[in-house]
């Protein structure tokens, strides 16, 4: 299973082994990594799993589908460049070593 | 952030979204008293919405569902507690339960929820007759529809739309199992051609609905028009004007075929009832409380006892803008409420719930999605796009006020829209007629629609035709639900 690694706004880091074809999302959410919400479940509807993909590992998940971006304009922290949905980012072998940075809140 | 002048005990009468988000939210917001989280359901809290969608195709077990694992309540000391609230004893303070045990509180907060309703017809206790609420209603439906053949849905809203979907694109397969992946693409592909192979097609659905359109509470009549056509394009038969008169067994307890008011009868294996769901307030109304189409409670969410609470689908609570009591159904508005009084409890607000409304279906690879809420009924429709097309949005007004707006496969309109509500700026039925105008667009620039412009000539405007401007809101009628009621 990809290892991931999600990292607090304190700079706590904890990596999980998320198993493929689930979700960055469900993988915090499973694993009692606070800082991410989904309240839609993972729908893309309600922004609540923000997270800010590490700078370096960019190019291992795929762009945001238009729904998503439109989404991502409702995030309770600032979008930035590297902004994602992790509902959205579906675990594939391709993400081992991926790093995400939860944002300081989510609503 | 707790302080002397917090309840030492908060109890919570119902595990779903909203009780859940209410534990949540209390721990969230550092409310260091006991949480006890009392479910009548043998689960962990869990997500609704995917019973009526993606569960019911899949082989997904009940932990895929789960709101958190196991271990999050214990690290958060919120007690899960199963059993049955019997009483309320608003003078001590104590709920009881069936076991005999009883839990103090300081708040209370009812999450009972709804229940749905059932058909009062000859044969509506058959095998093959489900309704569609909890993780163990999908459970039974989804097995029953591995091999059922004809599926007849009573009702054509939410819970029957979605589960209609789900069947037509599951092939059956005697052994059981329901087909996934590359089946359900070849079914879905074998739905827009008038030929279906014997064997690999879905279930045969007809919906059987006794007003003239689906939806017909929930959505405008060009939303509705779209769902028909979408539904009808993927093979399932609707009987609009329709009621159910019997449902009749084979002789051994097994439901075998529909009977309709004007008498035909419709062979069937399979009957999924939705036909909307009935708030769960015996145990308000037992304690006194006031109960009129859901717990009455007011703005702040609070019952006629300030020590008790009542949110999500079992609370009627004053709608924003029109005042009018009402109930929601959805997820948004369960865990909106949750969140309003966790912060209440906890001290942080004494504010009034005002959260725009917003909700979701999936059904065929479209999208619905609204924001807003038409309780007082819409006198005017505007189109933003082909209505005839597969993507389109509907603003509702009433007078010059945008009530409500429907996006179908318009993700972006919906965003714009939610935002525009939840801001209060002003959109009026001119501007949205205006050539040009978009949603997002208004957005940063709120005054297109001032330069002149032939009234019609860009967008369809529909001075109202039949839409729920001719249904009485009642606070029993089945609005917009992300959850399979």
């Amino acid at each position: 299973m990809p290892k991931i690694t999600y990292v607090a706004v304190d700079g706590t880091e904890r990596t999980i082994d998320v198993a493929l074809g689930t979700s960055v999302m469900r993988g915090a959410v499973f694993n009692d990594i606070d800082g991410i919400v989904a309240q839609c479940g993972g729908h893309a509807q309600c922004a609540t799993c923000h997270v800010y993909v590490d700078e370096t590992n960019l190019d291992q998940v795929e762009p945001a589908r238009p729904d998503e971006d439109d989404m991502l304009g409702f995030t309770a922290c600032p979008r930035r460049p590297n902004s994602r949905l992790s509902c959205q980012l579906k675990v594939t072998s391709d993400m081992d070593g991926l790093i995400v940075h939860l944002p300081e809140r989510q609503y | 952030m707790t302080n002397s002048t917090h309840p030492a005990s908060v109890v919570v009468v119902g595990s779903g979204q909203g009780g859940y988000q209410t534990a949540a939210s209390l721990r969230e917001n550092g409310y260091r008293g006991r949480v006890t989280l009392i479910s009548a359901e043998d689960a962990l809290p869990y997500e609704r919405p995917p019973l009526s969608k993606a569960y019911l195709t899949g082989r997904a077990d009940q932990a895929q569902l789960w709101l958190r694992p196991a271990t999050y309540y214990v690290r958060q000391s919120i007690d899960l507690v199963g059993g049955t609230v019997t009483e309320i004893d608003r003078a001590a303070r104590t709920v009881r339960l069936a076991d005999g045990s009883s839990y103090e509180y300081g708040h209370l907060v009812l999450a009972t929820g709804a229940r749905p309703r059932t058909l009062d017809v000859p044969g509506a206790g058959l095998r093959g007759v489900h309704t569609l609420r909890t993780a163990q209603d999908a459970t039974e439906l989804r097995t029953a529809l591995a091999t059922a053949r004809r599926a007849v849905v009573v009702g054509a809203g939410f819970i029957g739309l979605e589960f209609a979907s789900v069947a037509r694109s599951v092939a059956p397969e005697p052994g059981g199992s329901t087909a996934r992946g590359s089946g359900r693409t070849a079914v879905r592909q074998a739905g827009r051609s008038t030929a279906r192979e014997p064997g690999h097609s879905g279930c045969e659905v007809t919906v059987v609905e006794a007003l003239d359109r689906p939806l017909a509470r929930a959505v405008s009549a060009p939303t509705a028009d779209h769902f028909t056509r979408l539904h009808r394009a993927e093979g399932t038969r609707f009987l609009f004007g329709q009621g159910v008169a019997a449902l009749h067994g084979d002789g051994r307890g097994r439901v075998a075929s529909v009977e309709l008011t004007d008498g035909r009868r419709l062979p069937a294996d399979l009957v999924l009832v939705g036909v909307g769901v009935t708030p769960r307030t015996e145990l308000a109304a037992a304690a006194g409380l006031p109960v009129r189409g859901g717990i009455t409670v007011d703005s702040r969410l609070l019952t006629g006892d300030p020590h008790i609470s009542a949110i999500g689908d079992c609370a009627a609570f004053p709608q924003v803008r029109s005042g009018n009591l009402r109930r929601l159904e959805s997820v948004q508005n369960a865990v909106g409420h949750a969140r309003l009084v966790a912060e209440r409890i906890t001290g942080s607000t004494t504010r009034a719930y005002n959260e725009l409304p917003w909700f979701w279906s999936d059904q065929f690879s479209t999208k619905l999605q609204i924001t807003g809420v038409d309780d007082e009924g819409h006198d005017t429709e505007v189109v933003l796009g082909d209505e005839n097309s597969e993507a389109f949005s509907v603003l509702l007004f009433r007078g010059a006020d945008l009530l409500a707006v429907e996006s179908v496969n318009r993700p972006a309109d919906h965003l714009a829209a939610r935002q525009l509500l939840a801001r209060g700026i002003k959109v009026t039925p001119d501007d949205a007629a205006a050539p040009g105008f978009t949603l997002k667009g208004h957005l940063t620039h709120p005054a297109p629609g001032r330069r002149h412009h032939t009234p019609g000539a860009g967008r369809t405007v529909i001075p109202c035709r039949s839409s729920n401007a001719d249904v009485t809101p009642s606070p029993d009628t089945s609005p917009p639900s992300n959850d399979p009621s």
